[in-house]
């Protein structure tokens, strides 16, 4: 086990705070940027109606989906200085790549609507680039990430393995956002599509779940030693248990009145809150790998209460409106309109 | 092989002033926009509604090309400059995230409301989150040049260990130059959303369209360019004042004096030489310099020569001044003998058309111009008086830096020359349904429902 330093003070305890909401908000924005960025993937197999209606599907959503990487990054960069230097100079190529796809992806949403007629389809295309290049390398990143930033071949070409599992997983959250926002036979085709993403997902949580232990020892001990190999086998379990379950109802949607179309979408986000949270047991205390910890990594204490103050007042509110918003935009998605 | 550092800044400016290119607009935009919608909440008049219309779109492209370049700058401090938050992050840090946490989930969310929403709240909940959206870029606005002021003129804080510690977070916050510089930069969103409202409209006018939406537009731009452009000038007057206090090298370098002298002479022309160290070809106001500087004719002001190896490049600073003063003064001319034309006869003269429609992106210059005089002139500081640039370089290899930059730049120029074609274009489509010449499509079957709910 890492050595913890002594938690009887609440400023030892402000990095695990600081790591908790930096985790929750890349954990929103997976899920959330995801479906969007998924949806963007599916667009190239759609015809043009129907990408008017998948477009609409996110319109209102995804700037502030988008918002929660800002957060998590922001947390980085703030709480944890010197990790955020590190971590983005060893990805500085990747995250580059990212950055291209979420410009190309955010300005073709707005261009494709306005833009002469004739450049709707190139739109709809760099929409669709955009999308699976910021979804390729957020998978790279994952992978490199994973490895502790090694530079070795195996190691890239772990991440280039991880990059597809990656974009795959967005397109199902995307595929089964799509069962759950349209009818017909739009949402016929992406029980379809979801289903093709699902096998690809999995390959890549279970990649993922074997890799990690083998790239640190202290990572092995705490998944394998006892008796944390049996407390913690639920997690596998009910990973595998969602799977099985969502192929089960993608088979078999739609229901009469179209009863559980919300059903995969939530499997889904199961699936990635589980993921996430071996990940996170895994890696905890550690920022990157073995290398640097939440404590040598944090800022000044009295900068962290600061923004503590501040969040603890202003996230409720931010999750209040954004429900607000999800409510405003409830039921089937319809093509935009302005007015 | 290219330095570095040379290419991190580079890259650094190259993003942010592509950046600023879309906040200007978008700022004072909002709250043009709600000027629309109240209007016609209020009047009913259909002109006030077809130019929120109009504009609305205007706004949402402008938005998406500000967050997306915004989110690669919330990166660019970390990628291009670690040394920073390593030594500031105590006061940048929560100066970021209160941005993040107060203003742009603001903004995003109400935005897909204020965009899409017309059919789905009601008209007061709709003005509601156009007045939120509005709120929302204003008040990052507020943060980011807490930030930018706070590292002009750093106070409430100490040094430990090379790190700096708040001590005081109200000075910081208003710290001495915020308050010129926060004034200064509102003034120029709302003259750059002026006068590209008033340029766009005008070249609607000069295309035949005279509807009720475009003249509506012309006015409100160019009485929003008349108002503004006085304040603004008087707000840089005060501005430079601040700055010669705390930051003499700059307004040395500004003004493009070398020695030190009372009644300085105002160099309007000059070509700098800083091998030489002196001017040539200089144009000049005899002792107006000290008499802006100093509000006295014979009053001493500093020249580069006190500030030897310590003050930032000259020309960079010196041309970048005198480009945005002169916009301002061309601003001045235009709007006021606009708003004149437009107060006495109702319809522009179609020179003053062809003037508005040449000063449409004036403000975009002006503004570029005002961030580089700014941040070049604190160079070699990034934090003025506790870091220098270089301090705070990535070690990233030149060659990563050069090809990422190269691809930065071609997607910049590219993006540019999409947005000004599809904000004509958006014109040239609204015109013509103004003008009645193509009636609208009928809508497609998939699209009705919508539609019906609108009307
Ligand atoms: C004076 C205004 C101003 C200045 C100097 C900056 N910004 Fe900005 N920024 C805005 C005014 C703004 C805005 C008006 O709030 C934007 C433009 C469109 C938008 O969505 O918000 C924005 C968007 C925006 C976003 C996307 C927000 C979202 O997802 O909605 C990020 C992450 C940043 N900015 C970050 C930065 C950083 C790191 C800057 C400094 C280096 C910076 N901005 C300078
Ligand atoms: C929004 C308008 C802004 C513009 C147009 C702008 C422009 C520039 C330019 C052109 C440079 C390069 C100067 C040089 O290398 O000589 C620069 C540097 C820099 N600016 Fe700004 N800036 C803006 C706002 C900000 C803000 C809000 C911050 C921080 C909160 C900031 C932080 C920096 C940093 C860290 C550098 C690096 C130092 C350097 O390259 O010299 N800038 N900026
Ligand atoms: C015509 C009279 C004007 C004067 C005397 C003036 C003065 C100044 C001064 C002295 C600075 C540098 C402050 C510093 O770095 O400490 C500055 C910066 C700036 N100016 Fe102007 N300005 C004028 C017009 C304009 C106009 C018309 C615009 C845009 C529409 C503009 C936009 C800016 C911006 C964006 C900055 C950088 C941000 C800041 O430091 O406030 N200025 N101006």
């Amino acid at each position: 086990m890492s050595p913890l330093p002594d938690l009887s003070t609440f400023n030892a305890w402000l990095p695990i705070i600081f790591m908790g909401i930096m985790g929750l908000s890349m954990l929103a924005y997976v899920v959330l940027d995801g479906y969007d960025l998924g949806v963007g993937i599916l667009l190239r197999r759609a015809d043009a109606d129907q990408k008017d209606l998948m477009i609409g599907s996110i319109g209102p959503f995804w700037d502030a989906n988008e918002t929660w990487l800002v957060l998590g990054v922001g947390i980085l960069l703030v709480a944890f200085p010197m990790a955020h230097g590190a971590i983005l100079t060893a990805l500085y190529l990747p995250v580059a790549l990212m950055l291209l796809g979420l410009i190309l992806r955010g300005v073709a949403f707005d261009f494709r609507a306005k833009a002469h007629a004739d450049h709707k389809e190139t739109w709809n295309r760099t929409f669709y680039a955009g999308s699976l290049l910021a979804a390729l390398s957020q998978g790279y990143m994952l992978g490199a990430y994973i490895t502790g930033f090694e530079r070795s071949w195996a190691a890239t070409g772990f991440a280039m393995l991880i990059a597809p599992c990656v974009a795959a997983g967005y397109t199902l959250l995307g595929a089964t956002w799509l069962v759950m926002k349209t009818e017909g036979d739009l949402q016929k085709r992406a029980a379809f599509w979801a289903r093709r993403a699902l096998w690809l997902t999995a390959v890549g949580v279970l990649l993922v779940s074997l890799a990690t232990p083998f790239v640190s020892e202290r990572i092995f001990a705490k998944w394998f030693s006892l008796p944390y190999v049996v407390l913690l086998a639920p997690i596998p379990l009910a990973t595998a248990v969602l799977f099985v379950l969502t192929d089960r109802i993608l088979r078999a949607l739609p229901l009469p009145g179209d009863k559980l179309n919300w059903v995969p979408f939530a499997a889904t986000v199961a699936i990635f809150v589980l993921a996430f949270f071996g990940l996170a047991y895994s890696l905890f205390p550690y920022l990157v790998i073995d290398k640097i910890d939440i404590w040598q990594a944090a800022s000044a204490p009295e900068s962290l209460k600061i923004i503590l103050a501040g969040a603890a007042v202003v996230v409720p509110v931010i999750i209040g409106y954004t429900i607000f918003s999800y409510r405003v935009f409830g039921g089937k998605a319809q093509p935009l309109a302005y007015y | 092989m290219l330095d570095p550092i040379l290419l991190a800044r580079i890259q650094f400016g190259a993003n942010i002033t592509f950046h600023i290119l879309f906040p200007t607009i978008t700022i004072a935009l909002a709250w043009v926009l709600l000027f629309f919608k109240l209007r016609y909440n209020r009047t009913g008049d259909m002109k006030w509604m077809d130019a929120y219309k109009f504009w609305v779109k205007v706004f949402a492209v402008t938005f998406a090309l500000g967050v997306v370049s915004g989110i690669t700058m919330s990166f660019q401090f970390g990628t291009n400059w670690p040394g920073f938050m390593e030594t500031v992050g105590n006061i940048a840090g929560p100066l970021l995230a209160y941005e993040v946490l107060t203003a742009f989930f603001l903004e995003a969310t109400f935005l897909g409301i204020m965009l899409f929403g017309f059919n789905r709240v009601s008209n007061r909940v709709h003005t509601l989150a156009t007045v939120l959206v509005a709120v929302g870029t204003s008040m990052s606005a507020f943060w980011i040049l807490v930030l930018n002021s706070w590292m002009q003129t750093p106070v409430g804080f100490e040094m430990i260990d090379g790190k700096a510690h708040a001590t005081d977070w109200l000075a910081i916050i208003f710290n001495p130059s915020f308050p010129y510089r926060f004034t200064h930069m509102m003034l120029a969103s709302g003259l750059t959303a002026a006068f590209l409202i008033a340029g766009v409209s005008a070249w609607r006018w000069l295309r035949g369209d005279h509807s009720g939406s475009v003249m509506a537009g012309m006015k409100t731009g160019v009485y929003l360019g008349a108002a503004l452009i006085p304040l603004q000038i008087l707000a840089g007057d005060m501005h430079g004042l601040n700055t010669l206090e705390h930051q003499p090298a700059k307004v040395a370098a500004m003004e493009g004096i070398w020695e030190t002298e009372r009644g300085a002479d105002l160099r309007l022309f000059a070509v700098p030489d800083e091998a030489a160290r002196t001017n040539h070809f200089e144009i000049t106001l005899p002792n107006m310099a000290s008499v802006i500087l100093t509000h006295s004719w014979e009053g001493e002001v500093k020249g580069l020569n006190e500030f030897e190896g310590k003050h930032p490049p000259v020309a960079p600073v010196f041309y970048a001044f005198r480009i945005m003063v002169g916009i301002g003064m061309l601003m001045l001319l235009v709007s006021w003998i606009g708003a004149w034309q437009l107060k006495r006869q109702g319809q522009p003269k179609p020179w003053l058309a062809r003037a508005l429609l040449f000063m449409t992106f004036s403000g975009w210059v002006a503004t570029v111009a005002g961030w580089y005089v700014t941040e070049i002139g604190r160079q070699p500081w990034l934090v003025y008086g506790v870091m220098t640039t270089a301090q705070a370089a990535s070690k990233v290899p030149s060659g990563m830096i050069l090809s990422t930059l190269i691809m930065y730049l071609v997607v910049y120029v590219a993006l540019i020359a999409a947005y000004v074609s599809v904000v004509f274009y958006m014109a040239r489509r609204a015109s013509r349904a103004a003008m009645g010449d193509i009636t609208p499509k009928p809508p497609a079957p998939s699209m009705q429902p919508t539609l019906q709910g609108a009307e």
